[in-house]
């Protein structure tokens, strides 16, 4: 099931498993005429689900998110654990889903959270799987794995139904293609019959750009730099350790690396938000080490956050407020009496709206109104404008359809060329190799790589990423 | 109305006179201004107009919560054998039927006016402050011994002072747990409760000891009349400490929005980490809320001391911080709205006074109903399903009232009976 962000996938869906009501229409189950008014119901045809946010009990191990809620007792009353860790095994060597039973679910990576959900459907007899966008947290050994998981449920006889918007993944492991755009099917195809090309044009309706323009810009003077850095995570467990990193003007460089190596720390430590342990930041020469993040913005730090509706906007704050972040106790938004100037906002918001192509009814609008595309367009508004010299995007394109994919990429672009020195850290590699200039990876909180773009590749970083231990 | 059109035209006269002896340029300078105040003028009520049915819009939870609260206690009332038409129009009328009433009403509602605008403005900022009640205590102890103090200063140092002294007592009582949150994350329910009972206990050791006037009663002696913020409508308890609530209300309302530091507490408010990361001092900003509503809730009983009792007596408060609490929630979590709601509370407080003594309904009943309001406007939710005409059921909630009403009436005459 194929389509942008926006186009239905995640609501038919929904709508599949009993968590949607459908306004009209009808749904088959082998050729029967079914209707699912929730979700046990779906689970009572065969139907079963891997939710893009995973649902999952954290303090509970693995076995015990499996089988809840029909949990295999002993006596009726006492838990049988025993037969619960055999029901387990049998299922996850027969579908090639190896996951330890006994692990704590919180402590376990991603990866394996989705062999659990999997398991889960498994376990209750789901003869039809789901999986909403099963890829997009995963690195690309743990992809691989899945599609394999996904061939031998295929040998065994089961339906999978593979959500997800990467060409390249329909590809790899689809047998038939729907494409769906704006509510509706768009047309359904053997893969066998078709490419990326025609997939991507059913998908968007013209032509994708996968590549643009780049101007050849020589990198200017350092930036940014850091010395030896090292800091905690919350658990004050160490989290940094000994990063050194120069960007230079006029540079974007990319940080890659899986979620929860680091990088979230990181850019705390580098906008003021944390403290670090020891080591240096300097800033255009300048120690900035202990500069509060309102110094460095004022400085000219730009920051678009992993977490654009929990760090990068106030979603009940409107467009207009959400714009001034940052600039509110400054002509031209406040007076000096701090006192805010209505007029002078309202007139940047106009402003940003329209240079920013912000789709709002109007700057009063609340930000938790606007699609995802919109919020970040919003952020990077409020970001870009204040002209800043050095800018962290974190997931910049995390959740974004193409067309809001490529807006984003044309503007870091642009603002390279501009001058501006660029940390960029995204899990997406088509992303990173599009748009960086060199490549740091970051694993366990130390940089054990630096590239030039151009002498690396996708299969090399994946061995960085995951400590080298996988190929 | 003769005279008048001809004061008015004497005036005219005189300003004329006035105007055509005065130079050129100041006369221009006059006129534009006179264009500019016409043409805000003339723009108000519109501008009013607008506000006022965006905001009634906005407001119909709290309405319908009144309403159904009224219902319900309609209900009580004719469960134990009173006309409730006859109850709520005594009330009504002993609320607002005569200036005595308006005055008293007012005058219940100006100390709550203080502390609703205590709560709300560190609610917008994320934090609860429910001890509006001890900072209320502490300024309203602190402008009773400035009062106390000085013997011989003139009215407009002596009173400002007073004022300025509850302010800053208040402030003083809520910065210590907004550094304890800011510092240590305290968290600011259970330091700003605890501080009220510290509070409480340490005006009446004031009042008993050190402070005491002679006599059985625990109270300090009068305050200066230079202290004394004046009475507003004698015989009522209506002063001018109302003017300074409403004084408050608009700074806190302008404060609050068009100030970047109302922006910063809001933004906190609404989402801290967002906040912090574009470069807001959260800690800062939490402990400046904190103690602004502080300062509030200290005015407020600086108001009281200064304005109604004119000394401080023991346990004066009936509890006027716990209210504003409620208040803040009825209003909406808006200045203006809260002032709406302050009184509707005072009015059922001296309304319900009336009440009592012409048909001899109980005061609690008026309490039921004050906690009614309370409760259902704490349920958005409920009450904005209850206001979309079709999610009402009439039928069957009429037919829930008169079960509930026969069950009520049985118990009643039961009681009764007794």
């Amino acid at each position: 099931m194929l389509g942008e962000n926006g186009a239905g996938k995640t609501v038919l869906m929904r709508i599949l498993y009993g968590m949607h009501k459908p306004d009209q229409g009808q749904i088959f189950v082998d050729d029967q005429e079914v209707r699912i008014d929730n979700s046990a119901k779906a689970i009572s045809l065969g139907i079963g689900m891997v939710h893009q946010h995973f649902m999952l009990v954290p303090s509970l191990t693995v076995a015990e998110n499996i089988v809840l809620g029909l949990e295999p007792t002993k006596y009726s009353y006492l838990l049988n654990i025993d037969k619960t860790l055999k029901d387990i095994k049998s299922l996850s060597d027969r579908y090639r889903l190896q996951v330890d039973p006994k692990a704590i679910v919180s402590t376990i990576p991603v990866g394996i959270q989705q062999r659990v959900e999997i398991l889960k459907a498994l376990y209750r007899r789901a003869e039809i799987l789901i999986l909403d966008e099963p890829t997009s947290i995963l690195t690309p050994q743990e992809v691989e794995s899945l599609f394999e998981a996904i061939r031998a449920l295929k040998q065994q006889g089961k339906s999978v139904i593979f959500i997800t918007h990467k060409l390249k993944e329909v590809c790899a492991i689809c047998d038939r293609i729907t494409v769906l755009k704006k509510g509706k099917v768009v047309g359904t195809v053997d893969r066998t019959q078709t490419n990326s090309d025609a997939l991507a044009q059913m998908m968007v309706g013209r032509e994708v750009l996968y590549t643009f323009e780049r101007k050849q810009v020589t990198p200017g003077k350092i930036v940014l730099k850091t010395e030896s850095l090292n800091a905690s995570n919350d658990r004050k467990l160490p989290a940094l350790r000994d990063v050194n990193l120069e960007i230079h003007e006029s540079e974007i460089l990319g940080l890659a690396g899986i979620e929860g190596n680091g990088q979230t720390e990181l850019v705390e430590v580098l906008t003021g938000l944390r403290e670090s342990r020891s080591g240096k930041i300097s800033f255009l020469g300048e120690t900035i080490t202990k500069t509060s993040t309102h110094r460095r913005i004022e400085k000219g730090f730009a920051n678009v956050p992993e977490d654009r509706q929990k760090t990068g906007l106030i979603l009940d704050f409107s467009v207009l407020e959400n714009l001034i972040l940052g600039r509110q106790d400054k002509p031209p938004f406040a007076t000096k009496w701090s006192i805010l100037d209505l007029s002078n906002c309202s007139k940047f918001a106009g402003q940003s709206i329209e240079e920013y192509s912000i789709r709002t009814p109007s700057e009063h609008t609340l930000a938790r109104y606007l699609s995802g595309g919109t919020q970040q367009r919003v952020v990077i508004a409020r970001e870009f404008s204040r002209k800043p010299k050095f800018i962290i995007a974190s997931q910049p394109t995390r959740g974004l359809d193409i067309g809001a994919t490529e807006y984003v990429h044309t503007k870091l672009v642009e603002m390279r060329d501009q001058g501006c020195a660029i940390l960029l850290i995204t899990a997406d590699l088509d992303e990173m190799f599009a748009l960086s200039d060199r490549i740091a990876v970051i694993y366990e909180g130390r940089i054990v790589a630096l590239k030039e773009r151009s002498e690396t590749n996708e299969l090399e970083l994946g061995l960085f990423m995951t400590g080298g231990k996988c190929g | 109305m003769g005279r008048k059109a001809i004061q008015a035209r004497r005036v005219n006269e005189l300003l004329l006179k006035i105007a055509s002896s005065l130079p050129p340029t100041v006369v221009y300078q006059a006129d534009k201004t006179r264009s500019r105040v016409r043409s805000f003028v003339t723009s108000f009520p519109i501008k009013i107009g607008q506000n006022l049915k965006k905001s009634l819009r906005n407001s119909i939870p709290q309405i319908v919560a009144i309403v159904v609260a009224f219902l319900v206690g309609a209900v009580v009332l004719a469960a134990t054998g009173y006309s409730p038409i006859d109850a709520y129009t005594r009330l009504l009328m002993g609320a607002f039927g005569d200036s005595y009433g308006i005055g008293q009403t007012l005058a219940q509602a100006t100390p709550i006016i203080f502390t609703s605008l205590a709560f709300l403005f560190a609610f917008k900022c994320g934090l609860f402050n429910i001890g509006a009640e001890g900072q209320l205590l502490i300024g309203g102890m602190a402008a009773a011994l400035v009062g106390i103090s000085f013997t011989n200063l003139p009215i407009y140092v002596h009173l400002p002072l007073a004022l300025l002294a509850g302010a800053a007592g208040g402030a003083l009582w809520a910065f210590v747990p907004a550094v304890l949150k800011a510092k240590l994350d305290a968290h600011e329910v259970i330091t700003t409760l605890m501080l009220s009972y510290v509070a409480l206990y340490v005006t009446s050791y004031m009042v008993n000891y050190p402070f005491k006037a002679p006599g059985i009663v625990a109270q300090t002696p009068f305050i200066a009349p230079a202290a004394e913020l004046p009475r507003i409508l004698p015989p009522t308890q209506l002063s001018g400490s109302i003017i300074v609530a409403l004084i408050m209300v608009g700074i806190t309302a302008f404060v609050l929005q068009r100030t970047t530091l109302g922006y910063e507490v809001r933004a906190i408010g609404l989402n801290a980490t967002a906040a912090r990361s574009g470069g807001i001092n959260v800690k800062r900003g939490m402990i400046l809320a904190l103690v602004i509503s502080g300062t509030l809730a200290g005015l407020g009983g600086a108001g009281e001391i200064l304005g109604v009792e004119r000394r401080f007596i023991d346990h004066f408060s009936p509890g006027y911080g716990w209210d504003g609490l409620a208040v803040a929630l009825i209003g909406g979590l808006n200045p203006f709205g809260a002032v709406l709601a302050s009184i509707l509370i005072g009015a059922l407080r001296s309304g319900g006074l009336v009440m009592n003594r012409v048909t001899g309904v109980p005061l609690d009943v008026i309490y039921v109903v004050q906690s009614l309001v309370v409760l259902f406007a704490a349920a958005p939710q409920l009450m904005k399903s209850l206001s979309k005409k079709r999610a009402v059921n009439w039928q069957t909630a009429n037919h829930i009232l008169t079960k509930i009403r026969s069950v009520l009436k049985k118990v009643g005459d039961r009681l009764r009976r007794r």
